[in-house]
């Protein structure tokens, strides 16, 4: 077994009578990109909420590094170094673009409420490097010129790529990203998997709950692929793409 | 330092408060001074709240319960006479540390009682202890629902304070003394202490706007307000969402309490009528009328129509013009009157500032 980087273990969430997620256990390794795929409902979500913390699983474990984070909060699973974007972009909408990243750089930095009333110089220095590191990420993702626009005036493609610069500004060892081509059109899917592909070579281990095939074909070393709440299998794109099983969820059945 | 810019409004309005006391004294219209600085401590309220209400995104409508928490206590600890616990070890000892002191009131009588530092130490924590006994419960809930949660905390708090024989029930408690800060500095409501109780309260009002702009200013700041616009995602990014709400409830409380205390020694005396619903609501509706996200709006509203309020402008519809003041922000400015573009930028968008 590689390096395994993120560890579930026989999870398992159900929403009343439904059995979101049965039984689930993947191995992310360090420095891969590894896609979740299924048909909606497959409860990719859920698994992804169940590692990020928003929501606690049944039963079942999440290592981290090793680790157990199973049950901790989500700013907790956030400080050991996991960043997440959301299906739906979640930006501090009224606040700057620069802002928003700057808001990556929280788990990374420390003054507190009295230090902040008093500006004291630690204070200072802190928002400083913050400002300096949310600018150098900007530059990169190519943000620059909107660093002072306010987020919610900004074009939707823009928008996730902003929710992506803010996930990067937390120097994550993993990044979550939860259908990040939903609503981009055929051009941006194609930036975005060169920008996913960037982020990996930058050391940070991906995993991608996504629908667009091409998407998952162009990127992912590994595919896991959902079907109610199951494991149906696992493996390189090509291989899993051939599954006659993931052929029948896909496309339904041949005598149907 | 890009940091000065920040104080430069701070300046401006210390400056304005010297000369409206020049112009003041010059016409001999020195009385409005006393409005003004009991406008003052209610604006310490009010930015308080703006912290919360405004930048955090938490709504409380039991304000006024904290300022009656601080207010009360000093007035409570600075009257209790304790003459008759002289000769106790426990009196003797707070006596000879300076902590308790005698005096006559106005008909000779000798009272023992707290004097107003120590009893200023013991109402901020208890205003501590009690927000954070409140908060612990009441953060977890969202929207109205924490709106209710503290409403039934301000009702709790006003009917204590009218049942309490203690707190002098319907006719709450005097001959609260003056708030001796050092020597030559004190709090006092006569005449002769006008001008300089003016200056000590602005002087509250401005430190108190210098912390809570620099709270907004900085890394907490940010996360408040990236709680009040999306609390999943906030919580995503590492931010304890529920040690900052509780914490930000708590610097609210302390603001108010802080205003209640210092008013209670202004006036001599602290009444139910400082506690109702309609004082709670009535923070509130500054909070809401100065822009929400807005500590100057909250200022400038807050000194203005509570000013108005104090001069019996409103006359007995006092609580009526704020209601309706209410219902008119809600239907036609929901974000606040005093959201121009220009005025957001100085108060609410550290990060221009600072790039």
């Amino acid at each position: 077994m590689p390096d395994a980087l993120l560890e579930t273990k026989g999870l398992h969430r159900f929403f009343g009578g439904l059995h979101a997620v049965n039984d689930v256990s993947i191995t992310v390794p360090r420095g891969t990109i590894k896609g979740v795929i299924g048909p909606n409902g497959a409860g990719k979500t859920t698994l992804f909420n169940l590692i990020a913390g928003t929501i606690q699983p049944h039963n079942g474990e999440v290592f981290f590094r090793d680790k157990k984070i199973t049950a901790l909060k989500p700013h907790a699973v956030a400080s050991r170094g996991i960043a997440r974007t959301f299906q739906t972009t979640k930006l501090f909408s009224h606040m700057t673009v620069l802002e928003n990243v700057m808001m990556g750089r929280h788990s990374r930095t420390r003054c507190g409420f009295i230090s902040g009333m008093l500006n004291l110089p630690c204070t200072w220095r802190e928002d400083k490097q913050t400002t300096e590191i949310a600018l150098s990420i900007l530059k990169d993702l190519g943000l620059t010129e909107y660093a002072s626009e306010t987020a919610c005036n900004l074009p939707f493609g823009r928008q996730r790529l902003v929710e992506f610069a803010r996930a990067l500004a937390m120097e994550p060892q993993l990044l979550l990203l939860d259908e990040p081509a939903a609503g981009l059109n055929i051009y941006e899917t194609k930036e975005l998997a060169k920008l996913i592909l960037w982020i990996r070579d930058r050391g940070v281990t991906c995993l991608v709950v996504e629908h667009d095939m091409s998407l998952v074909m162009a990127i992912c070393d590994d595919v896991v692929v959902l079907d109610q709440g199951r494991k149906i299998t696992e493996g390189p794109p090509r291989t899993v793409q051939r599954n006659p099983e993931v052929i029948r969820i896909y496309l339904g059945d041949s005598d149907a | 330092m890009t940091h000065f810019r920040r104080y430069i409004p701070i300046i401006a309005v210390a400056v304005g408060v010297i000369i409206l006391q020049v112009v003041l004294s010059g016409t001999r219209s020195t009385y409005y001074m006393t409005q003004l600085t009991m406008s003052a401590y209610y604006a310490l309220v009010v930015i308080g709240l703006c912290l919360l209400m405004g930048y955090a995104g938490q709504v409380s409508l039991g304000h006024a319960g904290f300022f009656a928490i601080g207010g009360y206590t000093v007035a409570v600890l600075t009257t209790f006479n304790l003459i008759v616990y002289r000769d106790t070890p426990l009196i003797s000892l707070c006596r000879s540390l300076g902590l308790v002191v005698q005096r006559q009131d106005i008909y000779g009588a000798d009272i023992l009682a707290f004097s107003p530092w120590p009893a200023f130490v013991v109402a901020i924590l208890l205003t501590i202890v009690i927000a954070f006994m409140i908060g612990l419960p009441v953060i977890r809930l969202k929207g109205h629902y924490m709106a209710m949660a503290t409403l039934g905390f301000g009702l709790i708090i006003y009917r204590i304070v009218l049942g309490g024989s203690i707190f002098g029930q319907a006719d709450g408690t005097s001959n609260v003394p003056p708030f001796r800060i050092i020597d030559g500095l004190e709090v006092n409501g006569r005449t002769a202490f006008r001008i300089e109780s003016y200056y000590i309260a602005w002087f509250v009002v401005l430190a108190a706007m210098t912390l809570a702009i620099n709270l907004v200013h900085s890394r907490v700041g940010r996360a408040l307000r990236s709680i009040h616009e999306n609390e999943e995602a906030a919580h995503s990014l590492g931010v304890n969402t529920y040690r900052y709400k509780l914490l930000v409830f708590v610097v609210s409380a302390i603001f108010a309490a802080v205003g209640g205390i210092l008013l209670t020694h202004y006036n001599g005396s602290i009444g139910p009528s400082e506690v109702t619903v309609m004082k709670s609501v009535r923070y509130l509706v500054i909070v809401a009328v100065g822009g929400m996200a807005n500590l100057w709006g909250a200022l400038f509203m807050g000194v203005l129509l509570n000013f108005l309020s104090l001069r019996g402008v409103f006359g007995s519809y006092d609580d009526a013009v704020f209601a309706i003041i209410l219902i008119a922000i809600m239907l036609f400015s929901p974000q606040g009157l005093l959201r121009l573009p220009r005025f957001r930028k100085v108060t609410s968008l550290p990060g221009r500032a600072n790039a």
